[in-house]
């Protein structure tokens, strides 16, 4: 720290004393006059204590030592020891001429009259009190050999309604030396126990420093009537020898008890004490091994600690997991009619409770989904060994490459993606990967690689299987689409749209059926079962390089985000996946349209369906109709409908038998009002519309 | 933002030499000459440090700590008193009302930061 200079201030010391000086000339003065006036007395002293203590403080110290003097004097008047005599007074008259003489000119002058007064002041005063108080300044501490102190510091609860900081005396009791500070929190209560202005904390504290225990203590001085203090050399700087052992320590803090240290002990003797003791190996040795056995075990420990995390797992039947998704199912929609209510009931506590709800409810469906979510690895484990068959089977030498293991999908997803996915691996072994032979002459490597990889892409699971096979022929697909009347032969399809072919029902490339890709099962069932999950599922092929399908998927099947729209008094649920925007149509619009079901959006015209047609719902339509435009199957449709509810969360229910078949429904939910919302199948819807009424010829 | 510390002396001198070490050594420093301009200005102020003589007119120094620490603002705000050595029993007196700290005049400006430093901690 450096130092500053203080010395530019001495001259408004001067004048302030000066003005002091003149204060006290007229309170003593004053004082002659009524010499009980304790007011009077309590200035003189003031003044008196001020032109002494700001004196020393710039340099004064004559002024500092001879104010003193008479303060004590005045100190005694005004604690009632002696009388404001006319003596004392005239002393102290004297006194401040003496004063103001050295504070404009040499301190040399008037030194005998100044010893005079003193002399004079302490016979008045009173024995007890007469004793000059100038203790000697502490004599700088001679250096101590580095010793090293224990300091148990247990503050009050209430250390912090003084203003002091505990906190701040470790650092400082640290810069004394070497150290380590420990906190004990054993005494910190439950959260709703603790007082926020009481400090719980206490701490050990070990510090090595040469600069002796007052120092140590020093540190402490302003909390020593706040709390415990306790300072113990445990080590004085010359001992060489060994330090207590660690229960010694524990026994000595009183932190551990003589018997249970003995019992403890009683089980063994530490083997490295022994060696060391029978010179077998140095104490450097041991201390060397245990200090690696120190660091080994903690970093075992971390993973023994992480590893258990790993493994704490609680295995739960599937059924238990199904039933808490359709409780928070039903949860979920009884806070949707909380809400409802709460909004019409215009109560704000109400409608916090009801916000608090949603909130809670809705964490407690992302946890409770969540708990339902595995990790993909299992089922890709399921392929190697079909691989592996297949290769002996075709005479190919196929290896299976897995990726993405980890990556979670929820149970129902991953239970029914298993016969989907194993079709596509068989194809792809089947009419994808080619014999070593063909391989070679092609310059491929002689054994083939089925690619299995999973990855999550927003709020979906991609799964993407890939060959290095010989890639889809697009001539043969035209030529088989076209024999089997899938496409009319003229007709201008792009590779990519031609390949999609593939997924249409009752198309198969391969000439031979296999005994392994079974009979009659095309990838139209695979497109069914993926769209089943409401997943999509597309193909990117190369000649001569291979084959990529890719499947995407949602996270989960029990909840989706739905857009809530209304046909007269019917309520229809959108998946908000496929939604990609709404639109107005107007009666003129329509009228103007000629009876084409053709909406324009952003320049283009998108065929739209009214769902008041498609489901038969009663009633007029409407001025205006909103169309909710939908993507799936490659195209877009739009949806008309009399109004746009909104967004929400739904929780699909599955039809049961009787209506499970109904076209263009996939399942239905239930409202917060208690209705029943039907989940529109859009992907089916799409299906019939492309497959029933093929464009005219 | 600079710590706010109130320097509360019935000297202007001390006063002036407080704020100077302390504005040197980054500290805002509010003045007040007396306990009394001190506690009124502290129900409303919020410090981060209180430097205060004992002895002052109108209110002095033990006046003004039970003042703080019965005040809304500052209850918590540490306090160091200045003591001289003749005033032990004040001392006592000043910890018991609840101050944080002392340092004893007159003092050097390394002390009077060691002790600003210690109590801000």
């Amino acid at each position: 720290m450096s130092a500053l200079d203080t010395s530019q201030f001495a001259a408004t010391y001067r004048e302030e004393a000066s003005e002091l000086l003149g204060d006290l000339e007229t309170s003593l003065l004053e004082l002659e006059s009524r010499p009980d006036d304790e007011d009077l007395v309590a200035r003189v002293f003031r003044a008196l204590h001020t032109i002494k203590g700001s004196g020393a403080m710039f340099g004064f110290n004559d002024i500092a030592a001879f104010t003193h003097a008479l303060e004590t004097a005045f100190d005694e008047v005004r604690q009632g020891h002696i009388p404001a005599s006319r003596e004392i007074v005239s002393l102290a008259l004297e006194g401040k001429d003496l004063i103001r003489a050295m504070l404009e000119g040499d301190a040399d002058l008037g030194k005998e009259a100044r010893e005079r007064v003193i002399t004079a002041l302490q016979q008045i005063t009173s024995p007890a009190h007469a004793a000059p108080k100038s203790p000697p300044p502490a004599p700088k501490p001679p250096e101590e050999p580095a010793r090293t102190y224990r300091v148990t510091f247990r503050p009050n609860h209430d250390i912090l309604q003084d203003g002091t900081n505990p906190l701040g005396l470790f650092p400082e009791l640290l810069e004394l030396g070497r150290g380590e500070v420990t906190a004990t929190t054993a005494d910190v209560p439950k959260l709703e126990d603790i007082e926020p202005e009481h400090c719980y904390l206490s701490w050990d504290a070990i510090v090595t420093t040469s600069r002796g225990m007052g120092a140590v203590r020093d540190v402490f001085i302003f909390v020593e009537d706040r709390g415990a203090l306790e300072v113990r050399v445990v080590d004085d700087g010359t001992e060489t020898g060994d330090y207590k052992r660690l229960g010694e320590i524990l026994v000595d803090r009183g932190q551990l008890s003589g018997e249970a240290l003995d019992s403890a002990l009683a089980a063994r003797p530490k083997l490295g004490a022994i060696l060391e003791e029978k010179g077998l190996a140095s104490r450097e040795a041991v201390a060397a091994a245990l200090k690696e056995q120190q660091i080994v075990r903690s970093a075992r420990a971390d993973r023994a600690k992480a590893a258990q995390h790993d493994g704490q797992s609680v295995r739960v039947p599937a059924e238990k997991l199904d039933a808490l998704v359709d409780l928070v199912g039903e949860l979920v929609i009884a806070e949707a009619r909380l809400r409802q209510v709460a909004a019409r009931c215009d109560d704000p506590e109400l409608f916090t409770i009801s916000e608090d709800v949603e909130r809670l409810s809705a964490e407690l469906r992302d946890n409770t989904l969540n708990l339902r979510m595995v990790q993909i690895g299992s089922t890709f484990n399921r392929f190697k060994r079909l691989v592996r068959d297949l290769s002996g089977e075709l005479s190919k030498q196929i290896e299976l490459v897995t990726e993405g293991a980890e990556t979670e999908l929820d149970k129902t997803v991953i239970e029914r993606l298993g016969d989907p996915l194993v079709h596509i691996i068989r194809n792809s072994c089947d009419h994808g990967i080619e014999s070593p032979a063909v391989r070679e002459a092609s310059k491929k490597p002689a054994t083939g690689t089925v690619t299995l990889k999973a990855y999550q892409s927003g709020p979906n699971v991609v799964i993407e299987i890939q060959d290095d096979g010989a890639g889809l022929n697009p001539e043969a697909i035209r030529e088989k689409a076209v024999a089997r009347g899938l496409i009319e032969a003229d007709a201008k399809l792009s590779e990519h749209d031609l390949y999609q072919l593939i997924f249409v029902a009752g198309f198969s490339t391969a000439s031979a059926v296999s005994a392994l890709s079974g009979r009659g099962v095309g990838m139209d069932v695979v497109k069914r079962s993926v769209e089943a999950l409401r997943g999509s599922i597309e193909l990117e092929s190369r000649r001569g390089l291979g084959t990529t399908i890719r499947i995407k998927l949602p996270l989960t099947l029990a909840i989706i985000d739905g857009l809530l729209v209304s046909v007269g008094d019917g309520r229809y649920v959108l998946p908000m996946s496929l939604v990609e925007e709404c639109v107005e149509i107007t009666k003129e619009g329509v009228d103007q349209a000629h009876g084409s079901h053709l909406v324009p959006v952003r320049g283009e015209l998108v065929p739209y369906l009214r769902l008041r047609e498609w489901f038969r719902e009663g009633g007029d339509r409407p001025p205006i109709e909103q169309v909710a435009i939908a993507s799936a199957e490659g195209m877009r449709l739009g949806f008309a409908v009399d109004d746009v509810i909104g967004q929400q969360q739904t929780v699909i229910k599955t039809l049961g038998k009787m209506y499970g078949d109904t076209e263009g429904l996939s399942g239905a939910t239930i409202l917060g009002d208690g209705t029943v919302a039907l989940i529109v199948d859009v992907a089916g819807v799409i299906r019939t519309l492309t497959t029933s009424s093929p464009p005219p010829v | 933002m600079s710590k706010k510390i109130m320097a509360v002396d019935d000297s202007a001198s001390v006063r002036q030499v407080q704020k100077f070490v302390l504005s040197s050594a980054g500290f805002e420093v509010l003045e007040a000459k007396d306990g009394k301009e001190a506690l009124a200005r502290l129900t409303t102020t919020p410090v981060n440090l209180i430097l205060t003589d004992l002895n002052m007119p109108n209110l002095d120094g033990l006046g003004l700590i039970r003042g703080v620490r019965a005040s809304a603002v500052n209850r918590l705000t540490p306090i160091i008193m200045i003591t001289t050595e003749s005033d032990d029993a004040k001392k006592r007196e000043g910890k018991a009302a609840g101050a944080t700290g002392w340092i004893v005049k007159p003092f050097t400006p390394d002390q009077l930061l060691a002790v600003v430093k210690k109590v801000l901690g």
